[in-house]
């Protein structure tokens, strides 16, 4: 693979750019591998690159049914931010968190982290109160978050109206090393890494199968043939349930569609993250000047990545309040993802009941800003059986009632 | 936009009128079961691709609950019908045999238990 440099533009830029190389290769699979990941989103990804860079191992396939970083991946409002109210929860976000900070030297690929800062903003008592508590659990694990007033919100965020009637601003939780990133980029990132490696990205290839022999997988059955493995790791986010079926097990998750919109682009006008969760909606400005505008979740489960227009509307009427220079911008697109989302709206990461199979799932809502420290997890459970990071995260919690409740914790706006 | 008609008054209600209640035609175990049959009761779901049997509450009407037959790939509606009952009617059944052949679910709660 060829560095990507200030050193490589000015080569290329000599040569009329027919030096580049193509970021990853595209091969036919072979038949047999040590490690299969299905999805090559993210999490997909991610875990195979840690896979390689941590455990050395490379004989890895990353099969996806569409393209990569077709999915949530690239769907999401590309917020990157740890601060969680439970232990588990702040321990693996945060990690994905200081991930970030260096991934681009990482990767040799500009994922454009911005640590422009995230403030979740307070509008009722419960919400201070929360936050407030949020923040105290936060400077015990390590994280670093205030609490602050108004007034401070308002100097971060001249644009934002304190004094709505139905929803006035009474304070936030700031996070100053939250951000956002190039949501794309990421994905690209680590598989021009994992191709380099040597790993096969295999994509437009379908899982119709899963060959369970003696309680262990020995492979899947895809649309360009049979492929064996040693391990197989489940990292397809909204299609979980469905693959995991394959595999004679079931999951305690529901699928739903989440949506986000972007404006028309305008000058700069706000350089932080804005997250109101009691109205549902949150805020932050592309490099490009569109206004990338999070929504809420369905109520009803549906594969459909389009969502319904009524949470839109409550959304944007929300927006309004709080910015009310939103009511004079155009909306460009809408779009939505199929997100997963478990009892305790936690993730799993975790093994299962097939041997060798692992699963990673059921980031809901917040999966992107996880990305490097869920396959960083991930990829030490796969390797040595055991990784900190999941302990908590099984699919065994449910039973034995030791959930992750950030719903509550952290609202319902990732 | 999501349209359903509820079976008890009549009215064919948008989303915004109607309330979400999760999957229909829980099982509900009864004194004496295991932990198992609790935990599958309070999480396990079935999550297809296709064929889905939801609860549904006409909260901004006339406020009852019923059960609705849905495609969760195509938004499709295959008929809504009274929750006083443990398993759709042959006729929901019908509708969804002949326009998704071969499609299966869990099986339904029964009455006997």
């Amino acid at each position: 693979m060829k560095r990507y440099s200030a050193f490589a533009v000015a080569r290329e830029a000599l040569r009329y750019h027919t030096g580049w190389e193509r970021a990853w290769r595209s091969p036919e699979p072979k038949r047999h591998y040590d490690v299969i990941i299905v999805g090559a989103g993210g999490h997909g990804l991610a875990t195979a690159y840690y896979l390689g860079k941590n455990y050395g191992i490379t004989n890895v396939a990353i099969i996806e049914k569409g393209w990569l970083g077709g999915g949530n991946t690239g769907r999401n409002t590309t917020i990157i931010r740890s601060n969680y109210l439970q232990d588990p929860s702040a321990a693996i976000y945060e990690k994905a968190r200081s991930l970030y900070e260096t991934m681009s030297q990482d990767l040799n690929y500009n994922v454009m982290f911005s640590p422009r800062g995230v403030i979740m903003l307070a509008q009722t008592e419960h919400e201070i109160r929360g936050y407030k508590r949020t923040a105290h659990a936060n400077a015990l694990q390590g994280v670093q978050t205030e609490w602050i007033s108004p007034e401070r919100v308002k100097e971060i965020v001249p644009i934002i109206n304190l004094h709505g009637p139905r929803y006035p601003v009474l304070g936030g939780l700031w996070q100053e090393r939250g951000g956002t990133a190039r949501h794309d980029a990421v994905a690209w990132g680590y598989a021009r890494a994992c191709s380099d490696m040597g790993m096969d990205i295999i994509q437009k290839c379908e899982v119709t199968g899963v060959r369970v022999e003696n309680g262990r997988v020995a492979g899947v059955e895809t649309s360009k043939g049979p492929i064996d493995c040693d391990k197989m790791g489940m990292v397809v986010a909204g299609n979980a349930s469905h693959l995991s079926e394959m595999a004679g097990f079931r999951l305690p998750m529901e699928s739903v569609a989440l949506q986000a919109l972007v404006s028309e682009p305008i000058k700069p006008c706000m350089d932080v993250v804005v997250m109101a969760n009691t109205v549902h909606g949150y805020m932050s400005q592309s490099d490009k000047g569109e206004m990338v505008i999070g929504g809420g979740t369905d109520a009803a489960n549906n594969y459909t990545q389009r969502g319904s227009f009524h949470h839109i509307e409550e959304t944007v009427r929300a927006l309004v309040e709080t910015f009310p220079m939103v009511s004079r911008l155009k909306m460009l697109r809408q779009w939505g993802g199929i997100v997963d989302v478990t009892g305790d709206r936690s993730p799993l990461i975790s093994k299962t009941p097939v041997g060798n199979c692992f699963i990673n799932c059921g980031w809901g809502t917040g999966g992107f800003k996880s990305i490097p420290g869920s396959g960083w997890a991930m990829a030490e459970l796969m390797a040595t059986g055991h990784s900190p990071l999941t302990e908590e995260f099984t699919i065994d919690r449910f039973k034995e009632g030791k959930f992750i409740d950030e719903s509550v914790a952290a609202g319902v706006a990732h | 936009m999501l349209i359903l008609e509820c079976p008890y008054c009549g009215v064919k209600a948008e989303e915004t009128e109607l309330g979400a209640g999760g999957e229909a035609h829980l099982k509900r175990y009864g004194p004496g079961s295991d932990d198992d049959q609790f935990h599958d009761y309070l999480f396990m779901r079935e999550n297809p691709k296709g064929v889905h049997f939801e609860r549904w509450r006409h909260s901004n009407g006339c406020g009852k609950w019923f059960h609705a037959a849905r495609c969760t790939m195509t938004m499709e509606v295959f008929g809504t019908y009274s929750a006083q009952t443990y398993e759709p009617p042959q006729e929901i059944k019908d509708k969804i045999t002949a326009k998704r052949p071969g499609w299966s679910w869990r099986e339904f709660s029964d009455a006997s238990e």
